[in-house]
């Protein structure tokens, strides 16, 4: 408030003193200068975000030849296939199983990271962030020759135990079962590490309230600790809902799809639709297909998030 | 500090002098007076195939003062392809692009129409296979120029000694090294007993039922064996047909002796079933062969590839040829026609196929002779069949003779192999049908 004051005041007297042109005094403001200074950064966003997500848009209103416009002609030409429907179904699997697994076992290993005893729980973190820090394209690929159909070292291990062997990427069930298996192998550190730092930003004096009123551990949980990082949470679910729907790199090294589509997501099968069958248009547009849903769903979420902020 | 100003005289006479000057100058032919040449090849599996492509560019350069730049572009995970479309849509980038089967078909509207190139070069080298003109002409056009490296049959490798021992086969003889075929009794029925015979010995013959294009070409040829077509060359669904059934139970018989993992399969688990010595025969070209040449000799040693069995309506090997596209936005185009009647002539191919160690196929008819597929070992001429030298089986891509726009969905959504596997997993027939029926329909979309 004080800048807008002072800027008020500066300009008052400024034109009582030498009339200054107007664009002087449009160039003298703090929020021009402010303006300038973030430009490139706009500019850079524009080019890099902006520009592609427009041209997608764009390429999804075009037809396969990409010389007419046809609207939505394309989505109601999705609307009509089977095999969309079970690419949609089956990212709504993939992407709230992994999500749900990854905020749990981060939930769990960031409660334990956090009473290590402060001395030795550095070495644990970082170790614990190894997978997350990996580049996934080379993670799945020793993912890959673990489950490699027919040299596959789990069920080398496991043959010991008198199982298997077990199909893990030719079998319908087990080959979903390893793409999501990996995904939250991937991403529950990054749930640990924003947990952990949740949970150190919860103040002693609530637990030790909650110990004199007699509170067992779950009850800890239950009405301290998980109020206390209901935004956290929500912030972390919403992020890595968005990136493991849009997720691409462990499915197509794994098993591009298969068996017969049933590990499809929207990434891999607008790749195999856009790029493999050289219809760049219904790629688009199943690339755009969760743009609105995961919109919404996210004007929700961080609206809960600023009202809950506003509380506080 | 005076300043000198420029009268209108003087600047006419230095404007006509300046002109005279330019007019008269004699012509100084610069080390690269013809321009400029971009070119995207495709990166080789096979170690130092690429040199050759690099001396032969090069050598053409210097003698037509040309400058080229060469970018060798891997097909793994589908960069090729992906740089296609990308210099599709930004009208930009190499003169000359190499694209795999589909692609010329794909940007047929961003190719330059390469006629003038190619009729000279079939007068000369002989005509091209049927597929070559199915996926590389449109309209009486030509639209790309069939490349030698990359081309290739994915016919049987088979293992000498495990075809002999569970099969009582000998590939050999069937298929002797500079000699024709003697495969009148090499039929599909024979190919399912041997698959019988070779899993019952712990030997499966080693044939995915995945995505990826090995797991499909096997099905193209063997769907084609028996006349079925998912869709026809004029564009009609043609699903619900005998001849479809026909392969469906034959494949369903098939799968029962391959490795229950040959669902997920991709185009390097073959390779790795022949090379680690567990199964009797794969089909590929012969890159697995060459590897297992420098990782295991001793399998290496007891590989031959030969020719596929027949079925009720002739004999089909599964081909992919890869094309030297030229786009339409190229600015050298004269200089990169040059280039490409250059790569097309006789000694070019035999240098692009020895540097391979046999694995390029030329297109054109003759051209399959070629000394390198004789003297490659070992053993001995075990490339000799693998160029179709006798003609002795038709050379053809999945999803064909339907019209290549529509084959390419076909083809890249796998709807052969999957058909199988459904049918084959327990799926009623009927049900498999439709649902082959409705996903053709959907690739109709233009």
């Amino acid at each position: 408030m004080a800048d807008v004051v002072v800027e008020q005041g500066q300009t008052v007297r400024a034109a009582r003193a030498r009339k200054p042109t107007s664009l002087r005094n449009v160039l003298g403001r703090k929020s021009t200068v402010a303006f300038f200074l973030t430009l490139p950064l706009i500019l850079l966003i524009a080019l890099l975000v902006l520009y592609p997500a427009v041209y997608s848009v764009h390429l999804a209103t075009l037809n396969k030849s990409m010389q007419k416009f046809v609207g939505f002609g394309n989505f109601l030409f999705l609307f009509k296939r089977d095999t969309f429907w079970m690419v949609v179904k089956q990212s709504c699997i993939f992407a709230v199983t992994a999500v749900f697994f990854k905020a749990l076992i981060g939930f769990i290993v960031a409660h334990f990271v956090h009473n290590i005893p402060a001395k030795g729980q550095r070495k644990w973190r970082g170790m614990l962030l190894v997978p997350w820090v990996i580049p996934p394209a080379m993670s799945t690929l020793a993912w890959l020759w673990l489950f490699d159909p027919s040299y596959s070292a789990f069920n080398y291990t496991l043959s010991f135990f008198g199982i298997g062997p077990i199909n893990w990427l030719g079998d319908n069930l087990w080959a979903r079962f390893s793409v999501i298996l990996v995904n939250i192998w991937y991403g529950a550190p990054f749930f640990m590490i924003m947990y952990l730092a949740a949970l150190k930003s919860v103040p002693d004096q609530l637990y030790e309230a909650a110990a004199i009123d007699g509170a067992n551990w779950w009850q800890k949980i239950w009405y301290v600790t998980l109020p206390m990082m209901r935004n956290i949470i929500a912030i972390t679910a919403l992020f890595s809902l968005i990136v493991t729907f849009a997720n691409f790199d462990i499915v197509r090294i794994l098993t591009s799809g298969g068996p017969l589509d049933q590990t499809h997501i929207f990434a891999t099968w607008a790749f195999k639709v856009g790029i493999e069958g050289s219809d760049i248009p219904l790629g688009a547009s199943v690339s755009l297909f969760m743009v609105p849903i995961l919109a919404i769903a996210a004007i929700f979420i961080l609206r809960d998030v600023s009202k809950r902020g506003n509380e506080a | 500090m005076s300043r000198k100003t420029l009268t209108r005289r003087q600047f006419v006479a230095a404007t006509a002098m300046s002109s005279a000057a330019l007019i008269t100058a004699p012509y100084v032919r610069g080390a690269y007076a013809a321009g400029k040449l971009s070119i995207g090849f495709w990166d080789h599996w096979v170690p130092n195939a690429n040199d050759a492509s690099t001396a032969m560019v090069k050598a053409w350069g210097e003698k037509e003062k040309v400058e080229v730049s060469i970018d060798y572009i891997t097909s793994n995970n589908n960069k090729i392809q992906l740089t296609v479309a990308a210099e599709a849509q930004a009208k930009s980038g190499h003169d000359i692009l190499q694209m795999p089967t589909w692609w010329p078909h794909a940007y047929a509207e961003n190719l330059e129409p390469v006629n003038d190139v190619m009729e000279p070069l079939i007068k000369q080298n002989g005509e091209v296979n049927g597929t070559v003109k199915y996926l590389g002409q449109a309209g009486g056009k030509w639209l790309a120029v069939p490349a030698i490296p990359g081309s290739q049959i994915k016919g049987p490798c088979s293992r000498i000694d495990l075809m002999k021992k569970h099969a009582g086969i000998d590939v050999q003889e069937m298929y002797p090294a500079g000699a024709p075929a003697k495969a009148d009794n090499w039929t599909l029925e024979t190919f399912l007993k041997a698959a019988e015979a070779c899993h019952k010995g712990g030997v499966p013959f080693g044939i995915g039922l995945g995505e990826t294009t090995d797991s499909v070409d096997t099905a193209g040829a063997i769907f084609q064996s028996f006349g079925a077509e998912l869709v026809n060359a004029k564009g009609d669904v043609t699903v619900k047909t005998d001849a479809v059934r026909q392969a469906l139970e034959y494949y369903k018989k098939l799968i029962a002796f391959l490795p229950p993992d040959a669902p997920s399969w991709d185009d390097a688990s073959n390779n790795k079933w022949l090379i680690s010595g567990r199964g009797a025969m794969i089909l590929n070209p012969p890159s697995a062969w060459a590897v297992a040449r420098r990782d295991a000799p001793q399998i290496a040693e007891q590989c031959w590839t030969h020719g596929m069995p027949s079925g009720p309506k002739g004999r089909f090997a599964p081909y992919l040829p890869y094309f030297w596209g030229l786009w339409s936005f190229s600015k050298n185009k004269e200089a990169a026609k040059s280039l490409l009647a250059y790569l097309s002539q006789p000694s070019s191919i035999e240098k692009f196929v020895a540097a391979s160690g046999g694995y390029d196929l030329p297109a054109y008819a003759n051209m399959t002779t070629l000394k390198t597929w004789a003297e490659e070992g070992p053993p001995k001429g075990t490339l000799y069949h693998y160029p179709n030298p006798n003609n002795h089986q038709t050379l053809s891509i999945a999803a064909s003779p339907a019209p290549p726009k529509i084959a390419q969905q076909i083809y890249f959504q796998a709807t052969l192999t999957k058909m199988a596997l459904r049918y084959a997993q327990g799926e009623k027939m009927e049900a498999t049908l439709a649902w082959a029926e409705g996903e053709c329909e959907g690739f109709m979309r233009s």
